[in-house]
């Protein structure tokens, strides 16, 4: 079983177009969405939920006024300012308990935390795996981690060879979460200046954690000297660069029809999704 | 007055909007950016600003003195993030998980730990043509993006225009960089993820109840369920960028709105205008 993990490093540059089209195109697979911040991969997909689980993640500190002598030590000790007036703001609150600890008068309790949802779908592709983090939640990469265990569990039950994930963009803990220990990240770039500022950095996260590494230039035709650009830096750092897809309003109107692109046209792009699946696999 | 710029949808126009605000308004106003976006900072792209200061984000990790250390286990038992652990005669901590709160140091019966540090990112300060510019830089392979946020937030001037570039997403991040503003312009594209992940990011800024207009990038490109909804929901939409190649190019390269075709400093400007009514009308709304 091989696990593909579709990374970007910028929003926007078409990693969900990308990985709702490998659905399209293989079998064998289990589908996880690791973007559980802001998950769009199930409007491709038109999945029908099959199993709810609560996700239950960190806790909150709470002030019981009647016991609170208001001495401030909470309030002093606390390293993210989240204790004003004897009251804790849950949204500051990080959850580490010290203030529970210390309070002279036994005020202060921690109540555990519904951090969000995760989801097990039917879809016409194959199963799916996805999540929804509650809104200003922490956690997100504990969440992934849940998605991803459950995406496997599932895969090696049924026997698939693949697990196809759509990841979250930037560099920080959920991509952390959503690529350690996977065999590949397909980092889907396009030639802005943005988009090769941010794949510099998401590619540094993946040698990091010593994953293999492809790269796909999305969009490469909206600025071919960009695209050059990103062609030599990847042979500079002797990563293959598994394809070009072109610019083509045909991928938003699958989006807005709800469907793979390459489902919805027969055209080039679909044509250049096929040949990076075939040579990513 | 701090104006935040955030999307829920990653990719649809946070930092073109944020630099063109930035540099249309910089001739009538004092202007400050703090691209609060640390995993992907891009704002420098666009503002290329001359870096003058630079510092390190420092977390403090515990460190143990085994010397005086008693093995008794309290630090472990108090650790949430499960970041130091005791081991029979070892004590091991991880630093990657500490979140720097400070309980395993203040509560060690043997004062055995101590606090080092660990870089999380940097922060650096410019000046790019009249805007002041402050942006944070998670370091490669750091997970913790909300320390260094809230080292660039704490540079926010006490007056003029502060404006933040949010990171996409709805989660700690995103809430630690819009918190405290007087209002999120919320950047979306007319389609099917646009609108899926615009409507996280009104229910988060709802949640921290700061007001939020719209401003609709690549307008054109999908359908009609942004505005249906943004109708509905009673959300003005301040500003409408269209579906263009020639703004699609001046992205790719780096270049403002407010530079690349000077007609849109006007339509910023007027954007601003509006900004600075809907605050009006919602502290007049408080005061009565």
């Amino acid at each position: 079983m091989k696990e593909i993990v579709v990374l970007s490093g910028k929003g926007g540059t078409g990693k969900t177009s990308i990985v709702g089209s490998f659905a399209a195109l293989t079998k064998s697979k289990v589908l996880a969405d690791c973007d559980v911040d802001a998950a769009d991969l199930h409007l491709l997909l038109s999945p029908s939920a099959k199993e709810e689980n609560e996700f239950w993640s960190g806790q909150v500190a709470i002030i019981d006024d009647k016991e609170c002598t208001q001495c401030g030590l909470c309030q002093d000790l606390c390293r993210f300012g989240a204790i004003k007036d004897c009251v804790v703001d849950p949204i500051s609150c990080e959850g580490c308990g010290f203030c529970f600890h210390i309070c002279p008068a036994n005020a202060i309790f921690m109540k555990e935390n519904l951090a969000g949802r995760w989801f097990i779908s039917n879809t016409k592709y194959g199963p799916l795996v996805h999540a929804r983090l509650g809104i200003a939640q922490e956690n997100s990469g504990k969440l992934v981690a849940t998605v991803r265990q459950q995406a496997r569990k599932m895969a090696e039950k049924l026997g698939f060879d693949y697990i196809i994930s759509d990841g979250p963009p930037g560099i920080g803990c959920p991509v952390i979460s959503s690529l350690s220990g996977a065999n590949l990240a397909l980092l889907v770039t396009e030639p802005t200046l943005s988009g090769i500022h941010d794949l510099e950095r998401v590619l540094g996260v993946c040698h990091h954690f010593g994953v293999q590494t492809m790269v796909c230039i999305n969009k490469y035709d909206i600025n071919e000297n960009n695209t050059r650009r990103i062609e030599g830096y990847c042979l500079s750092q002797e990563v293959e660069v598994a394809a070009r897809i072109s610019f083509d309003n045909v991928v938003t109107e699958a989006i807005v029809q709800g469907f793979p692109v390459v489902e919805y046209s027969q055209g080039k792009v679909t044509h250049e999704i096929e040949s990076l699946w075939q040579r990513i696999t | 007055m701090i104006i935040s710029v955030a999307s829920g949808k990653g990719g649809t126009g946070k930092t073109l909007v944020a630099t063109s605000l930035a540099r249309s308004l910089k001739d009538k106003y004092k202007v400050q950016l703090l691209d609060c976006d640390v995993e992907e900072p891009n704002d420098h792209i666009f503002l290329k600003p001359t870096i003058t200061r630079s510092e390190a984000v420092l977390i403090p990790v515990p460190k143990v003195d085994e010397g005086k250390c008693t093995y008794c286990g309290k630090c472990a038992e108090v650790c949430a993030f499960h970041a130091i652990a005791v081991l029979g005669e070892h004590v091991l901590t991880f630093s990657q998980l500490c979140h720097g709160c400070g309980a395993c140091s203040y509560l060690c019966p043997e004062k055995a730990i101590s606090e080092g540090s660990r870089e999380a990112g940097v922060v650096e300060w410019g000046n790019s043509d009249g805007v002041e510019f402050t942006h944070g830089k998670l370091t490669i392979g750091e997970a913790m993006a909300p320390p260094v946020i809230r080292e660039v937030k704490e540079q926010a001037n006490k007056e003029g225009i502060i404006i933040i570039d949010v990171p996409p997403g709805t989660s700690c991040p995103v809430v630690k960089a819009v918190k405290d503003s007087d209002f999120c312009l919320l950047v979306t594209e007319p389609t099917p993820f646009g609108l899926n992940d615009f409507v996280l990011a009104v229910e988060t800024v709802r949640e921290l109840d700061i007001p939020c207009g719209v401003v609709l990038n690549r307008a054109g490109v999908g359908d009609k369920k942004v505005e249906e909804y943004c109708q509905k929901e009673n959300i003005p939409i301040l500003l409408t960028i269209p579906l263009d190649t020639e703004i699609a190019r001046l992205y790719s390269r780096g270049i403002t709105l407010a530079e690349g075709i000077p007609q849109w400093r006007g339509s910023f400007l007027k954007l601003f205008d509006r900004i600075k009514v809907l605050i009006d009308e919602r502290n007049r709304c408080f005061e009565r």
